[in-house]
């Protein structure tokens, strides 16, 4: 079994689904230590990128990630705007020409965003940002490929292990974004990013199933 | 919630469509993207110069577009960044061969969309420069925060880089005219309410009737320390104080002062404050050689004020001095 293109745009489309789901969550979260726009800049990006999916024909996922990435950089704004569009924009890159990602082409192009997310924002693990899902959930691919798990075993493996990471921002001092300028009073709450990022790889796991 | 709007998703186009109504003379307006031009641009020779940020900000940006001042701003959703297609099509459109200042907000959003807009518009063969202010000292500026925020002291430098591409001085003369006035401003700020977004229609932060907030940003977010309501006097003292000391001003400067109302603050209560600061720089022996006092860079229905001080010297009093003509300010 592998990532098709059907997978990536099946994927996308739960995304889409559980981020307008979850739009009044993310904007509680962002009110608490941000602004209050995560949920509504997302939910507006993700209906931007489900459309402009459904005018890319083919099954390059390198071309539907970029469009993905493109339609996220030109209509979500704020900080996650570049973020998350970088992140497509690269596994975009990675993964241009094929028509099927493995265990390894998966965790290949989910590097390539990573690395791309913290060239752009430069976070650290620790940051209290996305960064501190999507890491774990990098290393936890790692680690299913060394025990020779199957793909969906990994992708279940790797959304747990964004869960975890997200919940651990909870008693973190945010040091990146706007939540910085709060100090110490950004403690005892989950970060919004961090949250939107496990929704993202929950989304790939259950969309596998 | 009371606001005066139709639909809470049409607030930023509908406000744009009535700023053209209103100034279609002096600024053309672009919806796809969104982008508020000088009616006469591209000036040719003449450095461009754009800034933009979230909505709500009112006057900021859009209404400083004109002669002397911005070239084009990028209005984003309400305290939302604008996106970077925006950003390109207003360096295009503004880029009269002498290429283009990008005057950018030190908030994370702001400041990582106008990196990707510069990208792609000197991939398309145009100049870019970026400047970002970080003129609040309410935030710490240390590796564990994203920097102090651009605030105030954006205003005085739209107005001033405006003046210095008037003069047809070189991108890298304005830019370098922006960092100077960047470097000798400091601001802080304080709410006695939060605001309200048309997004989410709930207060940005809850605080009590005989409650402030001392060192507010401009996006609603809550402050660096809430305590008890004081006095106007004991408002200016805390503000005035932190700016004073961090740049640090002293016996002798000549300085440009702005009180700026966050949007629902009345001008009789920023008098008030002005009369404060006045009382408390002369105390110092520092001198107020210009003001600037009214509602120009706010936080929607936010009660409250922020005060900006810089350090003048010659270049800069001349420059402020020189004319401009936008919607919302007016010299000469």
């Amino acid at each position: 079994m592998s990532i098709t293109a059907t997978t990536v745009r099946d994927w996308i489309s739960a995304y889409a689904a559980v981020i307008a789901e979850n739009r009044a969550e993310l904007v509680k979260l962002d009110s608490a230590i941000g602004d209050g726009d995560h949920g509504t800049n997302m939910d507006r990006g993700m209906r931007k990128a489900v459309e402009k999916l459904e005018a890319v024909e083919g099954d390059d996922i390198g071309a539907l990630l970029k469009a993905v990435g493109m339609a996220l950089v030109s209509s979500v704004g704020g900080a996650a705007g570049p973020l998350y569009g970088t992140l497509f924009l690269q596994m975009g890159s990675a993964s241009a020409g094929k028509e099927e990602l493995d265990l390894a082409g998966w965790t290949e192009a989910l590097e390539a965003g990573v690395k791309g997310v913290q060239a752009r924002g430069k976070a650290e693990p620790g940051d209290k940002t996305m960064i501190d899902a999507l890491t774990p959930a990098l290393e936890a691919l790692g680690s299913a490929a060394k025990d020779g798990a199957d793909l969906g075993d990994a992708l279940r493996r790797s959304a747990d292990a964004a869960g975890e990471g997200m919940r651990a921002t909870i008693p973190l001092e945010a040091r990146k974004g706007r939540a910085s300028y709060l100090g110490p009073r950004s403690v005892d709450h989950q970060d919004p990013g961090a949250t939107s990022s496990h929704l993202l790889l929950e989304a790939a796991a259950s969309t596998f199933e | 919630m009371k606001k005066l709007i139709n639909e809470p998703d049409a607030v930023v186009r509908e406000a744009l469509e009535g700023v053209e109504a209103a100034h279609g003379d002096r600024v053309r307006v672009t919806y796809d993207p969104y982008v508020v031009v000088r009616a006469d641009a591209p000036v040719q020779g003449k450095v461009g110069i754009i800034s933009g940020g979230g909505s709500g900000h009112e006057p900021m940006h859009g209404g400083f577009v004109g002669p002397g001042m911005l070239d084009a701003a990028c209005p984003g959703e309400v305290f939302t960044s604008p996106t970077p297609d925006q950003m390109l099509e207003a360096t295009k459109a503004v880029d009269g061969g002498a290429g283009v200042l990008h005057i950018v907000k030190n908030y994370t959003g702001d400041v990582l969309n106008f990196e990707m807009a510069a990208d792609l518009a000197k991939g398309e063969g145009i100049d870019v420069e970026a400047v970002v202010t970080n003129d609040d000292v309410a935030v710490q500026d240390s590796l564990y925060t994203a920097g102090r925020r651009g605030v105030g002291i954006t205003v005085i430098a739209e107005k001033i880089c405006g003046a210095a591409a008037e003069e047809g001085r070189s991108l890298a003369e304005v830019a370098e005219v922006c960092r100077k006035v960047n470097g000798q401003g400091r601001s802080m700020g304080m709410a006695l309410t939060p605001c309200v977004t048309p997004g989410s229609g709930e207060p940005s932060f809850e605080l009590g009737e005989d409650e402030m907030e001392i060192g507010i940003g401009i996006h609603g977010e809550p402050g660096r320390f809430r305590e008890p309501i004081g006095s106007a006097a004991q408002v200016v003292e805390r503000l005035a104080t932190a700016i004073v000391e961090d740049l640090p001003f002293e016996s002798g400067d000549k300085v440009l002062a702005f009180v700026n109302g966050m949007g629902g603050t009345p001008l009789i209560e920023l008098y008030i404050v002005y009369r404060e600061l006045n009382n408390f720089l002369s105390e110092r022996g520092i001198t107020i050689e210009r003001r600037l006092i009214g509602d120009y860079i706010t936080s929607l229905e936010m009660a409250g004020c922020s005060i900006t001080l810089l350090k003048l010297d010659d270049e800069l009093t001349r420059l402020w001095d020189a004319p401009a003509d936008t919607p919302a300010l007016r010299v000469g």
